[in-house]
């Protein structure tokens, strides 16, 4: 085959390929669906691989000896036993994560992604330094590649060994703060701005082509340790934004690369998934009522842990008994269960569905209202739930559900705090005023299932618990919820 | 490298791809979040596709190394993404299943 119509070839393949992850991520738009949409995206990364090998093989040699059409030998052995050790330990981790742990195990091939992404920048650019190919736009974007690839890279790898505790999940303070963040940033700036006015066939800075590459790998250094310096101030409960920022920086890393390489379908690819981790990003930091960059500076989340006093919000805190309780539930019209992180920690989602179960039974209508940061990624209750087999018409999103509260009998908080907390509507003063929160305290009752009276996330009381229609359960939420099974059977 | 694109219809089809990922991606429920960031996240990994085409430019130890890491990052995303997010979404059901059928991954 003439090298004309095979390259035409792989590009109309690979625009069927960016099609199918278009049309994949559409049918997203539904639990129905979704399923199939995967399947589609999956169908067309493969024969996009396939066909890339393929073209590979077809082509003609460029090197002095090939063993396979355009392959040497080394390269085919590369991308064979690559693919087989990638491929096997992304199948492994992929069958083995348990659903709780899938916030890190998405970071981690995040990670992945995005420094492969900067390995192909930094290849390519070792490839044209010196040469006519160095041209002042594929600098750029090879730089753009490797900085945001990178930081990709470590942020994403931070991140995870925060989710997995394997680092604290603390902000943790770097050693000169916002100053060594900021002169990282600098150093790659300058050092940019160095290539790319040593850029092109005139260039405006002579520069061999040793320094450049050593001025690469100085802009490799910085972005690494930028990695780093950003994520590790953050805390655990900000990793919803976080994970999304990566996500979308790696969609962007792969991006740049297919400017470098020419690739219409590594620039679509990545643009899809750019956009998607961006929206996620917005989205997160909206239902925290956070701002992106006070996000980055961190040091918010200290509070966690910190003992409440329920006389400066002038209540009083109103114990109930498991019988007391399981009397509500049980003769109830409806139900709302809302579930917090507190409750995936205890491992509580399949004896909090099957009290759930219990209820309906019994003819108690029953919907479970989740706040869109529950968990540590975006909608990671939802996963949690469907997992303990809940089916997902019952799975409430926060505008759907809030109304529900006036009507609802009695709302059982499982696990959760801040995002239930009233003062986020009434008090202007309050760190998360203006916070979207669930409208637990519109229900008719509520029960609470908490260990102690410590504070959430944000380090503030919460004035839902010292309502006079508020009961607390003290207790672990998954010993709560069978002992209110129990006493619910017994009635 | 592969077929001659200019690099303002490089710059076309990177703006029109973002903005088709806003309009599909945010229609997507906050139920299918997790699943949607993951799913994005194993599309991400066409990167393999580039590993494998440096792979066939290398020709000394650096570039072999570089080009086997970037293939085995690649490959690890994509798999392990697109098999995560099967198995995240075959859970969501639209009405429960008996309790012993819901087993743990087959």
């Amino acid at each position: 085959m003439d090298q004309e119509t095979l390259s035409t070839l792989f590009i109309i393949i690979g625009a069927l390929a960016a099609s199918s992850f278009v049309i994949g991520l559409h049918f997203m738009n539904s639990p129905a669906t979704a399923r199939n949409g995967n399947l589609i995206s999956a169908g067309g990364m493969t024969v996009a691989v396939i066909a890339t090998f393929v073209y590979l093989i077809l082509r003609d040699c460029h090197h002095d000896s090939c063993a396979v059409g355009g392959l040497t030998t080394e390269a085919l052995v590369i991308i064979i036993a690559g693919f087989m050790i990638g491929g096997a330990a992304g199948l492994y981790l992929a069958l083995r994560v348990a659903m709780t742990a899938m916030p890190q195990l998405v970071s981690l091939f995040n990670a992945v992604g995005g420094g492969a992404a900067a390995i192909v920048a930094i290849f390519d650019y070792l490839k044209i330094v010196g040469g006519p190919d160095e041209t002042i736009s594929t600098t750029i974007f090879v730089i753009l590649g490797v900085v945001i690839g990178s930081i990709t890279f470590t942020g994403s790898l931070i991140a995870s060994g925060k989710l997995q505790g394997l680092i604290r999940g603390q902000p943790i303070a770097v050693p000169g703060g916002v100053y060594t963040t900021i002169a990282l940033g600098l150093v790659a700036l300058v050092s940019t701005v160095l290539l790319v006015l040593g850029a092109g066939a005139d260039p405006v800075i002579e520069l061999s082509s040793e320094v450049k590459t050593v001025v690469l790998f100085v802009i490799l250094g910085a972005s690494l340790t930028f990695g780093v310096t950003m994520v590790l101030p953050i805390g655990g409960a900000d990793m919803p934004v976080v994970i999304s920022l990566l996500n979308s920086f790696t969609g962007t890393a792969a991006a740049m690369s297919g400017f470098v390489l020419e690739s219409p379908l590594l620039i679509i690819a990545g643009a899809l998934v750019g956009a998607a981790g961006g929206i996620l990003t917005k989205l997160m930091a909206d239902a925290m009522n956070r701002s992106l960059v006070n996000i980055m500076v961190g040091g918010f989340g200290g509070g966690e842990g910190t003992q409440a006093d329920p006389s400066a919000t002038g209540g009083t805190v109103r114990e109930v008994g498991v019988d007391d309780a399981a009397i509500q539930l049980a003769y109830a019209e409806s139900v709302i269960i809302v579930p917090g992180y507190g409750l995936a920690v205890a491992q509580a989602q399949h004896a909090c569905r099957e009290l759930g179960d219990i209820l309906e039974e019994r003819g108690v209508k029953v919907v479970y209202a989740i706040h869109p940061v529950a968990g540590r990624m975006p909608g990671h209750m939802n996963v949690l739930l469907a997992e303990a087999n809940v089916p997902y018409p019952q799975l409430k999103e926060m505008e759907d559900v809030n109304p529900e509260f006036n009507r609802c009998d009695v709302a059982l908080v499982i696990g959760a705090n801040d995002v239930t907390n009233p003062v986020a509507r009434t008090d202007p003063a309050s760190p998360i005023y203006g916070m979207p929160i669930l409208d637990v305290d519109h229900a008719k009752s509520i029960i609470v299932i908490k260990r102690s009276m410590g504070r959430g996330y944000a380090g503030i009381d919460n004035s839902l618990y010292t309502d006079p229609k508020t009961g607390m359960l003290f207790s672990d939420a998954k010993a709560g919820l069978e002992d209110l099974m129990g006493a619910v059977k017994e009635l | 490298m592969s077929g001659e694109i200019s690099l303002l219809g490089s710059l076309v089809i990177f703006i029109l791809a973002v903005l088709v990922g806003f309009e599909v991606i945010s229609k997507v429920p906050a139920t299918l979040h997790t699943p949607l960031m993951s799913g994005a996240n194993s599309i991400h990994g066409i990167v393999l596709i580039g590993g494998m085409i440096i792979a066939a430019e290398a020709d000394d130890i650096l570039g072999y190394l570089l080009a086997f890491v970037a293939v085995v990052f690649g490959a690890m995303n994509v798999v392990g993404g697109f098999v995560v997010t099967d198995r995240m979404l075959q859970m969501f059901r639209k009405k429960p299943t008996a309790p012993k059928a819901d087993g743990k991954e087959a």
